[in-house]
């Protein structure tokens, strides 16, 4: 009897998430970048802080979004920018005459990009707490959790959707990138909790899930985290809900929707664009 | 009974990204094609005449600008996902797959995207990499296998999902005699062993076309300039006879194409032994003795001399009017 539509799918999750889990086992090396880096801006950022005698849960803020950036990189670098990649070596004409949908080839790559992500994320989170002896004062696990899952599926659906926009880029994918890159790291203030940028701007910025994710995040390990936050907890946490769906539902319609027009145009499978 | 593959005035139009960048380019004009289930189906050309955006439409990667085009049965354009579940494609030189993995690793993983369990699939991996003599590589890392071993490992890609019907691109383009041999018996016994299925090859090597091809078409400027099995084709050149000359180094080999009775004539250099190889598609003999007399009196020396039946490459230059090299 063959498989379902479902189970078929869940097989290529599967199959695309291997690679991502075992590429990080096998390349020692990138752990240098996505971990030891990071630390290098936290610590610039944390010894402003010391410099100026601010209260340690500053630098604690600062160390939490210098974990999180690695989440925004791997989504922006190897989930958005990756179809482009995919594209020159030749990948993406074979996801695409798979009789698969295009959302579980990015599931897949989300899921493995989140695993070894996660790890590096600890990590950094860790080796960052225990350079600048932060305290960690966590009131509700399940919270936590359940904020941190709702902010990866949010994010990583933002990166589905721009997948999707990826698929037709030729070399301008790096400049989208590297304009996307900065900029987000200020406007969901990786470094400083994010209200200071004033209840308009900081609302704007909510519509990248790792704003609301990280000022939530700040709330469940710090005791001080609610009197800096921008939104209550709860809120954000639905906020977040509907970011998921919101972006699930552009992604699915958005890949279509490109891969009618990459192939209409003949951009699908053109290199060297 | 239904096609595996049919196109009915099948075209596509290349438009530049910007009016600046140039004209746009007609790859398939007005293409009718039917290619029935159990063929293996030759498609013949040089670069730029069409053979892979022919593919890319079947394959479901590209759309048509007119015209319409079947995959067992359904339309390219509506039908696209039902296509999918029935075939697979390979390119020649393809670098699809992460160098990080292993062979059996990459195989795996695209096994998974066509939802094949992974008992059955590891079983097949095991068998086919059997079949290619890629035993011994199944663990070694993408990255590190040569191209014959790389090819074998992307044909294997294409066949492990069991497609209906498969498209190859130019399977054995810069392949040792070796790797092509292997490649192409497999092809043949595959279609032995399930007479439903269907391969769709392109391919710039005549004897690989002739050799495996049950029919052929010869393409060029996204035209179909003829289409019929290997010992028809070279039928329709029967009354012609090919002349073949190897001779010492010409000073203008040019000339000779416009003596009485030559239809087609190429000419190609031998650096190395300095020699000009010549080669005449003839209506008649009636100007044989003018060639050989011009070639003399160039000061040149006949080291061969060759009358040939018409084989695929003579075909091939009679319709598109040059050779594929």
């Amino acid at each position: 009897m063959s498989d379902g539509w479902i189970i078929k799918n869940l097989r290529a999750v599967k199959g695309r998430a291997y690679p991502r889990v075992v590429g990080a086992q096998r390349e020692p090396s990138w752990v240098f970048f996505e971990v030891l880096l990071p630390l290098f801006t936290v610590a610039a950022y944390a010894y402003v802080y010391q410099f100026m005698d601010a209260r340690q849960e500053l630098i604690g803020y600062v160390v939490l979004g210098g974990a999180m950036t690695a989440f925004w990189l791997n989504v922006l670098w190897s989930m958005a920018a990756q179809f482009y990649w995919e594209k020159e070596i030749g990948n993406l004409q074979l996801y695409m005459i798979a009789p698969i949908s295009r959302m579980s080839i990015l599931a897949g790559m989300a899921l493995g990009g989140m695993f070894s992500t996660t790890v590096n994320a600890a990590s950094t989170l860790v080796i960052g707490a225990l350079i600048f002896n932060i305290a960690f004062h966590v009131v509700d696990p399940v919270m936590l959790i359940a904020i941190f899952m709702v902010t990866m599926v949010a994010l990583y659906g933002m990166g589905m959707m721009f997948a999707s926009l990826y698929m037709l880029f030729g070399r301008e994918a790096y400049h989208m990138s590297n304009l996307l890159t900065e900029p987000v790291y200020l406007a969901s203030g990786f470094y400083f909790p994010v209200k200071y940028l004033g209840v308009f701007a900081a609302a704007g910025a909510s519509f990248i899930p790792i704003t609301l994710g990280l000022d939530a995040l700040r709330q469940l390990f710090f005791t001080s985290g609610a009197g800096d936050a921008f939104l209550s907890l709860e809120l954000e946490l639905g906020l977040l809900l509907g970011l998921c769906a919101l972006f699930m539902v552009l992604a699915h319609y958005s890949l279509r929707y490109m891969e009618y027009l990459g192939k209409a145009t003949g951009r699908l499978t053109l290199r060297w664009q | 009974m239904e096609a595996a593959v049919e196109t009915k005035s099948l075209s596509r139009v290349f438009e530049p990204k910007k009016k600046k960048e140039g004209k746009s380019v007609t790859a398939l004009d007005s293409v009718d094609l039917r290619i029935e289930g159990g063929e293996l189906f030759g498609l013949l050309g040089p670069n730029g005449a069409g053979k892979t955006t022919l593919l890319k439409i079947l394959s479901t990667l590209l759309l048509p600008t007119s015209g319409k085009a079947y995959v067992a049965g359904l339309d390219v354009e509506s039908q696209f996902s039902a296509i999918r579940q029935k075939i697979n494609m390979v390119s020649g030189g393809e670098i699809s797959g992460y160098g990080l993995l292993t062979v059996k690793e990459n195989l795996w993983m695209f096994s998974q995207f066509y939802g094949i369990k992974s008992k059955v699939a590891l079983q097949r991996i095991d068998e086919m990499l059997k079949d290619f003599g890629l035993s011994e590589k199944k663990d070694a890392k993408v990255r590190t296998l040569s191209t014959g071993e790389r090819q074998k490992m992307n044909v294997i890609r294409g066949f492990i999902t069991d497609p209906d019907i498969i498209f190859l691109d130019e399977p054995t383009l810069g392949l040792d005699v070796n790797a092509s041999r292997v490649i192409r018996s497999y092809m043949i016994d595959w279609l032995k062993d399930h007479p439903t299925k269907t391969v769709v090859l392109t391919t710039h090597y005549m004897v690989e076309a002739d050799e495996l091809c049950d029919r052929i078409a010869i393409i060029d400027n996204g035209r179909i300039l003829a289409c019929d099995t290997p010992e028809r084709l070279k039928k329709m050149v029967k009354m012609n006879t090919t002349l073949s000359m190897d001779v010492t180094r010409l000073k203008d080999a040019a000339v000779l194409g416009s003596f009485s009775g030559v239809e087609n004539f190429t000419f190609t250099e031998d650096g190395d032994k300095g020699l000009t190889r010549l080669r005449f598609v003839m209506r008649d003999e009636s100007g044989v003795s003018d060639i050989i007399s011009a070639v003399l009196s160039q000061g040149s020396r006949i080291e061969s001399l060759q009358k040939t039946e018409p084989t695929l490459e003579d075909v091939f230059i009679k319709m598109v009017g040059k050779g594929l090299e």
